[in-house]
């Protein structure tokens, strides 16, 4: 493996790691914008617009990006988050010069009117989709909750009326203002000739107008709170819980995965063989999401309405237990172990390195190796384990619940 | 296309081991079928065989629940296990070093399972969870329905059986089931990885070799569910599932009939993508496959549009499926060989998905397809050939389901 990085002139960084046992290579662009960037009335446009980006360019129309990605065989995507817009493809190495400008085609799509008036049409079946989703509806309205009052609450979606009102000159503002070189990195993975990338890279991107995006990353101060949303048609309950944890950028990041691990993995956890392994719930979880300058714990339950409300009580009990006590030397090892061997395997395919290798980059300025990872999973002691659990308590500040009840009163607890 | 190093030992107790080495990965994964799934619960207690494997994991060997979950954990083994129509089956990746010592542990639980009874009503309550959640996600329900309806039971049933079904289960039908279907004729062990053949072969060896064999136990099978069918449901979408007959992996004409639902269904330049999403905008998510048993298989298309424009999004779908037999493209052919191609190459860097596909491989053809042949075989594929398969399978006997505030109407040729 190895890293080589280069900035254009007008500012796309380029990241690269070499892996020349690797089959294949991925290339993406990552764009850093998303959800958070926007403002109310164009909420959801980093979304509609990542479809749009697949309408094609002054060269290309969609019918040619989606014929020649299959042509090559490129296994291509896109995915927006709050932050982060990404433009990928997977491919065989021979196939890098079309993949190429394709995929940097996407970054400056035409917008074309009808191309978008059709599209939309697609994001609200998408919206639709979701609702038909409790877990993921879920997800939405507790971001909105947690986050309410901080760019991290904005939809990623918008709603059906943000997107019907939304126009593509509204659109087009968005793209110059946020598509801009300096607020690109393009990131490359697996077997390829960095050369050949340049040439490409100043051939394709060397003519993006320059410039950089502010984004305020203050960290988010949330207020406690609970919110049910009654649907009286769903046998289960799904309700999620969030409280501050630490951010993408801090050294507690790591000590926040494995005490995740320790305490809510989906197997083998505190919360496993509390609640799964019973029977008491369907899902207990514990996760870490991380966010550029804010970060949270999100607990994740699903279970019987008439047993959710001890099940939240009883994973506050397992978190205060943790916060005073901490954990054991025992969880400790263990959970280093099973984080070690999936940071291991994730790390075999160029594409899954790809995401890694951009997402460092972007929240961390950064380059780090498997070995990086390794190594600092490694180091993490309890005395870490407690310095996180100091600064950063397991909690369940706000709780969001869909499901058959109207209403959650039991002992939802508050970190002191 | 790298040549692979792929070998096959059978036991004389009918235990088969299919390993491929994989030099330039660090792990190892392996993917167990035990030929005891939910086809040989009995139908008034259908759930039996998911029972039984959420209970392996529960105990074995000399290790309870706990120290099972810590030994793995331990070994770094990220692993799943479930039961299918046909099997219950374990799977899992390592590093390759822990790749023996995670195969000892997983002995014990296919050879000295606990099945404690005191874990019965747990694993009962997270199986009637699992069914519960399934009833509040209608694109999942869909997919349940549809193949009730497609498939003859037991095939088509789904193995977590039914919220009717589970109160029936018993810890004494789970264990039992355990006694009839375990055994080590029929069971296949693939592994692919950084390995070293030979010794895996003498750990399997020393770890199942003296598995006795059992006699084969039997199933019956009943007629699917009605064809076309419309369940009522407050959904923000409708969501359309559809069906229709084609060739299981194991037939000669299987290459060609994979690639005309690839023409349908396989990139972002198919028809089914381009038609009913691109130019219409009436849904997010429209995809077909081609599904296959060892003796039968389906082609499933599933849409999911608003209510309104449900009935267009239904009346595209079958109009793109019939037009197959109109004609193929070579532009489009190239598409899915070039797909095709590409996902061959990139299996190679994953041992989890090859350990998988050597043991489906053997379960369907009792021989292992290298990665070659299926190039060969797709290079060798024209439009002629497809069209003439589609021809021969033209989308006949449809089964068609919706879940939705409305049901949808189906042309009554088709019917």
């Amino acid at each position: 493996m190895k890293f080589r990085e280069r900035v254009l002139d007008n500012g796309l960084r380029i990241i690269s790691e070499w892996n020349p046992l690797a089959h294949s290579m991925a290339i993406g662009f990552f764009v850093r914008t998303g959800s958070r960037d926007e403002t109310t009335v164009i909420s959801g446009v980093s979304h509609f617009l990542e479809h749009m980006a697949f309408k094609g360019n002054e060269k290309y129309q969609a019918d040619d990006v989606n014929r020649i990605l299959d042509e090559i065989g490129a296994k291509s995507n896109a995915s927006t988050s709050e932050e982060i817009t990404k433009y990928w493809a997977a491919i065989l190495p021979e196939y890098l010069p079309q993949a190429f400008e394709l995929v940097a085609g996407l970054i400056t799509p035409s917008l074309r009117q009808d191309d978008f008036d059709m599209e939309k049409n697609v994001i609200l079946e998408e919206i639709a989709m979701y609702e038909d989703l409790p877990s993921f509806t879920l997800y939405d309205k507790m971001m909105q909750a947690h986050f309410a009052g901080h760019p991290l609450g904005q939809s990623i979606l918008g709603t059906p009326e943000s997107i019907a009102d939304l126009t593509s000159e509204q659109m087009r503002e968005y793209h110059r203002d946020h598509y801009v070189a300096g607020n690109v990195t393009l990131a490359i993975a697996g077997n390829f000739d960095w050369e050949e990338v340049n040439r490409l890279a100043d051939q394709c991107c060397g003519w993006w107008p320059a410039g950089e995006v502010d984004r305020s990353t203050f960290e988010a101060q949330p207020e406690p709170g609970t919110l049910v949303f009654p649907k009286d048609d769903s046998h289960q309950q799904y309700c999620m819980q969030m409280s501050p944890a630490p951010p993408a950028n801090s050294p507690l990041r790591f000590a926040a995965e494995v005490l995740a691990v320790i305490v809510g993995d989906d197997s083998g956890s505190r919360m496993y063989w509390d609640l799964v392994e019973p029977g008491d719930v369907e899902v207990a979880e514990l996760g870490h999401y991380e966010y550029d300058g804010s970060g949270s714990y999100a607990t994740y339950v699903s279970a019987r309405p008439e047993a959710v409300e001890l099940a939240l009580a009883r994973i506050s009990d397992i978190y205060d237990a943790v916060n005073s006590e901490g954990v054991t030397e025992e969880e400790l090892e263990r959970a280093k172990k099973k984080a070690a061997s999936r940071i291991v395997l994730r790390s075999e395919r160029p594409m899954s390195r790809l995401s890694l290798l951009g997402g460092n980059w972007i929240y961390r300025g950064t380059y780090r190796s498997v070995e990086d990872d390794l190594n600092t999973l490694q180091s993490i002691t309890l005395k870490d384990v407690r310095e996180l659990l100091d600064a950063y308590p397991l909690g369940q500040m706000t709780t969001v619940a869909v499901g058959p009840l109207n209403s959650l009163d039991g002992p939802v607890g508050v970190p002191g | 296309m790298q040549t692979q190093q792929i070998e096959v030992k059978t036991w004389e107790n009918g235990l088969t081991l299919a390993v491929e080495r994989m030099p330039s990965v660090g792990s190892a994964a392996f993917s167990i079928l035990v030929p005891g799934g939910s086809n040989y619960d009995p139908r008034e207690k259908r759930g039996t065989a998911t029972a039984l494997s959420e209970l392996l994991m529960r105990g074995a060997g000399d290790r309870d629940s706990r120290q099972l979950s810590s030994a793995l954990d331990d070994l770094g083994v990220q692993r799943h296990n479930g039961a299918g129509s046909s099997h219950v089956s374990f799977g899992g990746a390592t590093l390759s070093d822990s790749i023996h010592d995670a195969l000892r542990i997983f002995a014990d639980v296919i050879r000295r399972p606990w099945i404690p009874d005191d874990h019965f009503a747990a694993v009962r309550s997270g199986i009637e969870q699992s069914l519960l959640s399934v009833e509040d996600e209608p694109r999942q329900k869909l997919m349940v329905e549809l193949w009730q309806r497609t498939f003859d039971a037991p095939w088509g049933l789904s193995s977590d059986g039914s919220l009717e079904c589970l109160p029936n289960l018993t810890i004494d039908g789970v264990q039992g089931h355990y006694e009839q279907c375990f055994r080590p004729n029929g069971t296949i062990i693939g592994v692919a990885g950084n390995v070293d053949i030979a010794q895996l072969q003498a750990t399997i060896d020393e770890l199942f070799g003296d598995w006795e064999p059992r006699p084969e136990p039997t199933f019956e099978t009943t007629p699917h569910g009605p064809s076309i069918d419309a369940i009522e449901h407050d959904s923000a979408q409708t969501h359309i599932g559809l069906a229709y007959p084609s060739v299981p992996y194991r037939d000669e004409n299987y290459y060609a009939a994979w690639a005309a639902v690839s023409v349908l269904s396989g990139g972002m330049s198919s028809r089914l993508f381009t038609e009913v999403r691109e130019k219409r905008g009436l849904c997010y998510a429209i995809s077909a496959s081609l599904n296959t048993l060892p003796h039968e298989a389906r082609v499933v298309c599933y849409a999911g549009t608003e209510n309104d424009r449900a009935q267009e999004t239904l009346d595209v779908t079958l109009h793109e499926i019939h037009r197959l037999g109109q004609g193929i493209t070579d532009e489009e052919l190239n598409c899915c060989k070039a797909r095709a191609k590409s996902a061959l190459i990139m299996q190679q860097e994953s041992a989890m998905s090859r350990s998988g596909s050597i043991a489906r491989d053997w379960y369907h053809l009792q021989r292992i397809v290298t990665l070659s042949e299926v190039r060969s075989k797709i290079d060798a594929l024209d439009v002629s050939h497809v069209l003439d398969f589609v021809h021969q399978h033209p989308p006949r006997d449809l089964t068609i389901l919706t879940i939705g505030p409305k049901p949808l109407e189906v042309p009554s040729e088709i019917s």
